[in-house]
């Protein structure tokens, strides 16, 4: 099929909404995506004729939404990848997924003096957690330098891994857009003795997933980005690994048994599941992936490739010296999420602007503070491109940025 | 929907251009530093506290044109004054800034904010009154600091 941005525009109600009568221009889906209404269909149907509570209830009704909600976790699994689904784990969002990786796996496996490989283009929910384990546990991180262009600089990675324990990377960064060679890191990973943890939020929703062609260890996403409903984070883990770590919340849905003197865990995923999820949304994440899925994960990417080919020529021809684009400049390396700095004028500012033209972006450290200091910014503007966004959006973007030097 | 010229007035500009005061203090000035965790906005505010009166204040650090010119004119407001009076145009100023319709403390209409009222226009943009009050509540921590 072709990929027409037209049609699938018509998929997303929001973007036809006029703000102060004016059209839209939503460049913040690195932040969030919009959803398009089978989505909205789904998560509205169900709430009038399927909700119910899941594993638990022996009525029909109760059945049924279980049915609902395991089918998410089946196409996630299919989407992704995965050997089995029992390795999908929901939880509240990608950040809560890697504090269960990073505490459950980490407390059971880390002990005083083991390392962590991390990078300087990590997301703080990939780095908080670990500062948590070095307070807790007194273990050391280790960091993988950048590039002058953004991209990992892997010149020493051999030498970095040695008697690393884990190796926490993002997928594609948040900031610079720069896609990381993850299947070559995982190799690496391995071949020091590591596990190797994704964090793939930036990347599931923007290109094809195949967690085995990786062989990553473990991977977090977040439905929120990838045209599903918030409040559901994935952790996708290898099934022997998940069986051999401790729980990390405790509570209902979570065990097999409760004594006064103790308990017993249930099987995975159940195991690091405790209490209510979020039902409906998780119910009607199946309709985004399935959104996805019949639009071609690799359109998508072809999409992406394209608008990110135009959207730097548009701003390096019309701006010449005066933006400065983080990270690589070649589209095949990157997604479409362009952090930048403009005529010395503050992101802040500068967002501020873009907002009387409904051009919405992203100003501030985008939950990576030291990867800006690296760039030496405390803030940057940061316009994201998703499969709705078009062309004209770059140059809706691009026309906003002229009229902001009007008035700084 | 409030227009960029209530809020980019040319005063402000001004300020953020040119700011006054800005720079450093040696001890036995103190200072304190200011984050909006938001943006990334930095600030630190020194002060010369002689006498119960402000002597001197700078403040140094980056952020929006909101939050440097709201620090600096908050310094040519607040230097050479008391420090009870510098508390009480602190006060006024966080007035104006709020859109907060419970409270009902009164105003004091014997202090004249003076170009300071040129900032009202933030108020119209809630997200950007953070940034406006940085440097003023980084000022009542430097004031915290010199009574220690």
């Amino acid at each position: 099929m072709t990929f027409d941005v037209a049609t699938i525009r018509k998929d997303f109600p929001v973007l036809h909404r006029l703000v102060n009568d004016k059209p839209l221009v939503y460049l913040d889906s690195a932040n969030t995506s919009q959803k398009p209404q089978v989505v909205i269909d789904a998560l509205s149907t169900f709430m009038e004729t399927g909700y119910a509570p899941i594993n638990r209830s022996a009525y029909q009704l109760a059945a049924e939404a279980t049915d609902a909600f395991e089918a998410t976790r089946s196409a996630l699994a299919t989407f992704i990848n995965a050997p089995k689904a029992n390795e999908v784990v929901f939880t509240k969002n990608a950040t809560e997924a890697l504090n269960l990786v990073i505490m459950s796996w980490g407390r059971a496996n880390l002990k005083a003096g083991d390392a962590v490989l991390l990078t300087h283009m990590e997301h703080h929910a990939n780095i908080v957690p670990w500062h948590m384990l070095v307070a807790e546990r007194g273990i050391q991180l280790r960091w993988v330098p950048l590039t002058s262009d953004g991209q990992l600089d892997l010149t020493n990675l051999d030498e970095l891994l040695k008697d690393v324990k884990a190796f926490s990377f993002t997928s594609m960064s948040n900031v610079l857009g720069t896609i990381n060679p993850v299947q070559r890191l995982c190799v690496a990973a391995h071949k020091a003795g590591a596990i190797a943890i994704v964090d793939a939020c930036q990347s599931v929703p923007h290109q094809p997933t195949d967690v085995q062609a990786w062989g990553a260890d473990f991977a977090v996403f977040s439905s929120h980005k990838m045209c599903g409903p918030s409040g559901v984070g994935v952790l996708w883990g290898r099934e022997s690994l998940l069986e051999a770590m401790p729980p990390y919340l405790g509570g209902g849905n979570m065990i097999a048994d409760v004594r006064l003197d103790g308990f017993t865990t249930a099987e995975v995923p159940a195991k690091f599941e405790a209490g209510t999820p979020a039902i409906a949304e998780i119910v009607a994440l199946k309709s985004a992936v399935k959104y996805l899925t019949d639009l071609g994960m690799n359109n998508i990417r072809q999409h992406e490739i394209e608008l990110s080919t135009y959207v730097l020529n548009t701003l390096t021809s019309r701006f010449g010296d005066d933006i400065t684009i983080h990270g690589p400049t070649n589209p095949e390396l990157r997604g479409a999420t362009f952090s930048f700095a403009f005529r010395g004028i503050h992101p802040h500012d500068l967002s501020q602007v873009l907002d009387q033209t409904n051009v919405c972006v992203r100003a501030g450290h985008h939950c990576a503070k030291p990867l800006m200091r690296i760039l030496g910014a405390n803030a940057t503007v940061r316009a994201s491109f998703y499969l709705y966004n078009t062309t004209q959006e770059a140059d809706a973007l691009a026309d906003a940025l002229d009229s902001a030097s009007d008035i700084f | 929907m409030a227009g960029l010229e209530d809020l980019y007035r040319e005063i402000i500009l001004d300020h953020y251009r040119t700011p006054r005061n800005r720079g450093e203090l040696e001890a036995p000035a103190v200072s304190a530093e200011g984050h909006n965790p938001l943006c990334g906005d930095e600030i630190r505010i020194f002060i010369d506290v002689k006498d119960g009166l402000v002597s001197e204040v700078r403040f140094n650090g980056s952020g929006c044109s909101i939050s440097q010119s709201s620090a600096s004119m908050m310094t040519t407001a607040v230097k050479g004054k008391p420090v009870d009076q510098v508390r009480a145009i602190v006060k006024r100023f966080k007035q104006m800034m709020t859109i907060d319709e419970d409270d009902n403390s009164a105003i004091d209409e014997s202090i004249n904010l003076g170009d300071l009222e040129a900032l009202q226009g933030v108020v119209k943009f809630p997200v950007r009154i953070k940034c406006a009050t940085l440097g003023w509540n980084t000022l009542l921590d430097a004031l915290a600091e010199s009574g220690k």
